[in-house]
């Protein structure tokens, strides 16, 4: 299988342990991913902010390359470009003024009909008995929440994915690998996004609400598919618990990083070691006992 | 052919936009018509006098009148010219409101157009001719469909005035929703208290046919005379024998078979059961689904323990033909399923407050179901989950209703009065329990309605929020309910023990199906339509079949009773003479030139086209023809537009009619 | 003032294709946002303010910096008024008009993103963080955080720049 791949500046920068990890899974897949070439930014929050027009102008020249590349299908792994892909693609189909300045200002024109995919999707069309197939080590022990953040199901309407307030499908991968999941109440709210930067405060405190309800709903660890809201689980987690010192704290985890330890990757090439909350004691505790029945 | 021309002004709806002094003298000058003028309100008494005077003076043998649609007064005009001697049929309408000022702005060419439409009207009524009604008997029976309350009422009101009725109700007993609820508002009495006299008099009711566990399968027929076939579902009980000594249903051995349908599965039911204890009829059903001997043929305990020997495992349904002369339909609502995945549902679902996920998350029926004394827990305000006391309730109104993301934009109208009721019962049963209300708007239009919601604010102490919810999860236990209240502009959360939903009511999900049957129009939610919103509210576009209650719309039980009662006028209204005029407009075959292909019987939606044969003096069969029954045929004229011999006309639309008619348009 | 009324209705509604009329003010929006605890005012306050022809009210609260794009208003609005995109639109409008925003922070990021996006076509953390900082002169922020990123690689040293780099700006420029 092939797919054409967005992987957005997350990927290529701060999340590129989301990069290797999704490399190092789809190998064991049988799953080959062709990148866009010379792909630009979605322009993220910051072009919407400023004009609607280049909010889609900015996605729309990426999604004229992969059909100038003969793509068909094209995941974005990463939660925000995905949303504004699919946004784009929905607006450019619907809104014939919006094409038409898009097209002006890009010089180019616009070719509708690429399908394009989120993470669980690309799982989803793999197959998840595939999955189940391949996993070597046993995660029985291991309890994960899964964290959809708001980008990955928004909005229903356009996205059409599972069940836009009590989504499953991420769950159905991680059982998939062995793992078992939680029930907890947080798996759509805001992390806070793009305010990382400028409110600190405001990311700390949605950050520690959801930390919370997955630790008191007896998770071990969050798995996530956006490296926003893995930034701000993860590299804020240490001053939530400077902030909190009561906070326990708990490993975020990418879903393809969860899929790689399933499929017996070493931890290194999965990106494991860059994470802030350091995951590695709780996994090869969580491990021990199979490894130890392997020896 | 000498004609009459009328233009009315309809006050200012047609006056404003066409120019009636100029259009009436310009009528003046079509050819035949020898006299032409117009007037303020031509459907007014002054306004028909002055045609009845023309028609006289005038020597007028046809009239065209340019006014409203002619289903507003079409009728009227007729009368009028009928009572100066014209034949009614003689007369047409141009229809210069509908058709004309209400959807043009620029006075002269809304004037030109009106012209037109007189002109077309008049070559038209030219090739008209005297027609007289069809007479048709009417049999003096009703069927009424749907055995809740309204259905209740309109059986009784038409059986007290002397005539038979059948009332068919699809569960196997009558009471509908009505029969559920606890107390009513404003005046908090008993629900069962006041309705179980009702049902008992039906079915102790000499002139009333009680069928219930039945189901409507087919309507044939028209106004006066419908031949109506109507399955009695087995109940494998013979209920001639049944003494109603409920033995049978105790003894079933699979006691938790199902949900209680009647306790909206806030219980369960064996597979032998009485929707409740004052089930009328006091027949028990076999749910055969769930019954073991029907699964695996062993069990047959209520057959052991019953001394009347009245269970009868071999009994089938039972088709029942019965020929009725009016039809009501009080086929009533259901409400909005608030699951996550409503499934074939045209509506979405609720997922973010958590109905289906969280027990003590239920709805308003359900919480009817807590607060009635016959209900699960004798009326002790318990919240499913564990039994315990709800120290802190949530009730949330508008769930589904007002949501057009949902798929519902209308109203539902009852859920801000069964809100409060709720509330004020809760405070009552509760001391010193806490409850909160999320509502937009309060719309407490009805007598003492307002007063009633206040005395909840005020003398109750439950605590109103103006805002909608926007998600429920639980957390420790308790359903965090995360609202805001838009007056104050503050964020409202509230760790609740239990939160009901008021949630939409919807039609009925076989609404649809009941109504393509009775030819009744339907609106997208599946409510049946009435003929007239303002002046004829309970009667439909079908002539003879009226509607009761909520199938019509969101309504409340005395708006249900008020309606049901007005349907029933109706009926006897039909039931005052014994023989019906019908329009003539119905179907005719040339039998000269009708080859016999009967293309026309297929395409008939009424059964109403018959083969005749036709024979020679000696008896032999020369040829076949298509034959139309008139008091079947309804005039569509699909059988006049599918004959590839141009054989059939339809009566009062005959081709040279219609034909007159375009070819003025051409000429133009 | 009327006709000022109908200019800045009819660039909102160029802007989001829906009439904010069509909000009736059920809060539900207001009662979901994640961000809610640090608005001087509510979301559905904002649609008020732009219903009843209060601009000045509406752009100048801070509440439009502070929105965070989640979508979670938008999905459950039970008109589905997409809030989140009327959102954009006040922002843009407020910028095109030079309304000084209420929260500089937030504005002084999307300012630096967009200044990476212009220079490189894609978005590059290390000039990002160093644009935010020059621009809002907050240089001890994330001071603690810092290190240990750049240990565990998270931030490039170099940015990784878009071949056609020239033609994206271009296009960023064109569009606003």
């Amino acid at each position: 299988m092939k797919f054409g791949y967005y992987p957005g500046c997350s990927l290529s920068g701060t999340a590129k342990e989301f990069d290797l990890s999704l490399k190092e899974t789809l190998s064991v897949l049988n799953t080959n991913l062709e990148e866009i070439s010379d792909w630009s930014c979605c322009g993220a929050s910051s072009a919407h902010i400023s004009s609607h027009l280049l909010a889609v102008a900015l996605p729309a020249r990426n999604l004229i390359i992969a059909r100038k590349q003969g793509l068909n299908d094209l995941v974005a792994p990463c939660a925000a470009c995905y949303n504004r892909l699919v946004t784009t693609q929905h607006e450019l189909k619907l809104d014939e003024k919006i094409r038409v300045k898009s097209e002006e200002i890009l010089e180019e024109k616009y070719k509708d009909g690429l399908e394009i995919c989120n993470l669980i999707q690309l799982f989803q069309k793999i197959g998840i008995e595939r999955i189940k197939e391949l996993k070597k080590i046993n995660l029985n022990d291991l309890k994960a929440a899964c964290y959809y953040g708001c980008l990955l199901l928004r909005p229903a309407d356009i996205t059409h994915f599972d069940d836009k307030e009590d989504p499953s499908s991420m769950e159905e991968i991680v059982k998939a690998a062995g793992a078992k999941t939680v029930d907890w109440n947080f798996k759509t709210e805001c992390c806070g996004a793009s305010h990382s930067i400028p409110h600190v405060e405001i990311v700390e405190k949605l950050g520690k609400a959801i930390l919370d309800n997955a630790i008191k709903n007896g998770a071990d660890i969050i798995v996530t598919a956006c490296p926003m809201c893995h930034a701000n689980l993860d590299m804020r987690q240490k001053n939530i618990i400077k902030h909190n010192p009561e906070q326990k704290s708990i490993p975020v985890l990418y879903l393809t990083q969860l899929l790689g330890i399933a499929f017996g990757i070493e931890y290194k090439k999965l990106g494991l070691n860059r994470h802030t909350i350091d995951p590695v004691p709780l996994l090869k505790e969580k491990t021990k006992k199979f490894a130890e029945a392997a020896a | 052919m000498r004609i009459g021309v009328f233009t009315c002004h309809c006050g200012e709806n047609i006056g404003k936009t066409v120019d009636c002094p100029a259009v009436s003298k310009a009528a003046a000058d079509f050819p035949g018509v020898v006299h032409s003028e117009d007037y303020k309100y031509m459907c007014s008494d002054p306004g028909q006098n002055l045609i009845k005077q023309a028609i006289i003076e005038k020597n007028l043998d046809a009239v065209v009148v340019g006014s409203c649609s002619p289903h507003m007064h079409e009728r009227t005009f007729r009368k009028a010219c009928s009572s100066a001697g014209i034949n009614p049929y003689m007369v047409e309408i141009a229809n210069l409101r509908e058709h004309c000022s209400w959807i043009h702005d620029d006075i002269p060419s809304a004037t030109a157009k009106a012209i037109d439409l007189l002109r077309f009207a008049v070559e038209r009524v030219k090739f008209n001719e005297p027609l007289t009604p069809i007479k048709v008997p009417v049999t003096k029976r009703a069927l009424v469909i749907g055995g809740g309350i309204s259905g209740i009422q309109a059986s009784l009101d038409i059986a007290n005035s002397g005539f038979e009725v059948i009332l068919v109700e699809k569960e196997p007993s009558i009471g509908g929703h009505m029969s559920q609820l606890s107390e009513t508002f404003p005046t908090l009495d008993c629900s069962q208290c006041i309705l179980t006299p009702r049902m008992v008099e039906v079915y102790q009711h000499p002139k009333i046919k009680l069928m219930a566990y039945s189901e409507v399968e087919n309507v044939e027929g028209f106004i006066g005379n419908f031949k109506v076939t109507i399955r009695k579902k087995a109940r494998y009980v013979k209920d001639e024998l049944c003494t109603g000594c409920g033995l049978c249903f105790q003894k079933c051995p699979i006691k938790k078979a199902a949900l209680s349908e009647f306790d909206e599965g806030l219980t369960t039911r064996p597979a032998m059961y009485v929707p409740f204890p004052q089930a009328v009829p006091n027949i028990p059903v076999i749910d055969k689904s769930i019954c073991t001997y029907f699964k695996n043929g062993k069990c047959q305990m209520c057959k052991k323990v019953c001394g009347r020997d009245a269970i009868d495992f071999d009994q089938q349904d039972t088709l029942i033909e019965e020929n009725v002369g009016a039809i009501i339909a009080a086929t009533g609502y259901k409400l909005y399923s608030i699951d996550k995945k409503p499934e074939g549902s045209i509506y979405q679902g609720y997922g973010e407050y958590g109905y289906g996920k969280y027990k003590d998350v239920i709805n308003g029926l359900q919480f009817e179901r807590i607060a009635s004394a016959s209900g699960p827990t004798s009326g002790e305000i318990l919240r499913p989950s564990d039994k315990s006391v709800p120290k802190k309730i949530v009730f949330i109104q508008c769930v589904g209703s007002r949501d057009e993301s949902k798929g519902i934009s209308y109203c539902s109208k009852i859920c801000c009065m069964y809100t409060a009721k709720h509330a004020m019962l809760y405070k009552h049963k509760v001391h010193g329990g806490e409850a909160y209300v999320f509502y937009m708007d309060i719309r407490a239009g009805g007598k003492m309605y307002e007063e009633f919601v206040r005395r909840a604010i005020e003398e109750d102490g439950v605590k109103y929020v103006r805002g909608r919810v926007s998600r429920i999860y639980k957390e420790n236990g308790k359903l965090i309910v995360k609202g805001e209240d838009t007056i104050a502009g503050v964020k409202v959360e509230i760790d609740a023990d239990m939160v009901v939903l008021a949630t939409a009511m919807i039609a009925q999900q076989e609404a649809p199906k009941l109504a393509q049957m009775l030819g009744v129009p339907y609106d997208k939610h599946g409510f049946m339509l009435e003929v007239h919103p303002k002046l004829r509210p309970v009667e439909t576009s079908s002539g003879g079949i009226f509607l009761a209650g909520a199938c019509h719309s969101p309504r409340d039980i005395p708006e249900s009773v008020a309606m049901a009662s007005a349907a029933a006028a109706k009926a006897l209204v039909l039931f005052g003479s014994d023989i019906l005029e019908r329009e003539p407009v119905v179907a005719k075959v040339n039998e000269s030139t009708c080859a016999g292909c009967l293309y026309c019987r297929k395409v008939c939606a009424y059964n109403a086209i018959e083969i005749k044969e036709i024979k020679d003096r000696q008896g032999n069969i020369q040829k076949v023809v298509a034959y139309v029954n008139s008091s079947l045929c309804q005039g569509c004229g699909t059988c006049n537009a599918t004959c590839p011999s141009k054989s059939v006309e339809l009566i009062g639309f005959k081709d040279d009619q219609i034909y007159a008619q375009i070819h003025a348009f051409s000429e133009d | 003032m009327e006709q000022m009324r109908d200019t800045f209705l009819k660039r909102v509604i160029d802007i989001t294709s829906q009439d904010p009329s069509s909000c009736y003010q059920c809060g539900k929006c207001s009662a979901g946002c994640p961000v809610r605890d640090f608005l001087d005012d509510p979301p559905n306050r904002i649609v008020r303010f732009v219903q009843l022809g209060l601009y000045e009210k509406a752009l100048s609260s801070s509440s439009i910096w502070m929105c965070a794009g989640c979508l979670t208003c938008s999905s459950r609005c039970p008109k589905n008024f997409d809030l989140a995109k009327f959102m954009d639109a006040l922002r843009q409008i407020a910028l095109q008009d030079k309304i000084e925003p209420a929260d500089k922070k937030v504005f002084k990021f999307h300012k630096a993103f967009m200044k990476q996006l212009k220079k490189y076509g894609r978005s590059y953390e290390l000039g990002l963080i160093r644009d935010y900082k020059l621009l809002t002169g907050d240089f001890l922020q994330d001071i603690d955080a810092a290190p240990s990123a750049f240990m565990k690689g998270k931030i490039s040293i170099a940015p990784h720049k878009v071949k056609e780099k020239e033609k994206i700006k271009k296009i960023i420029n064109r569009a606003i």
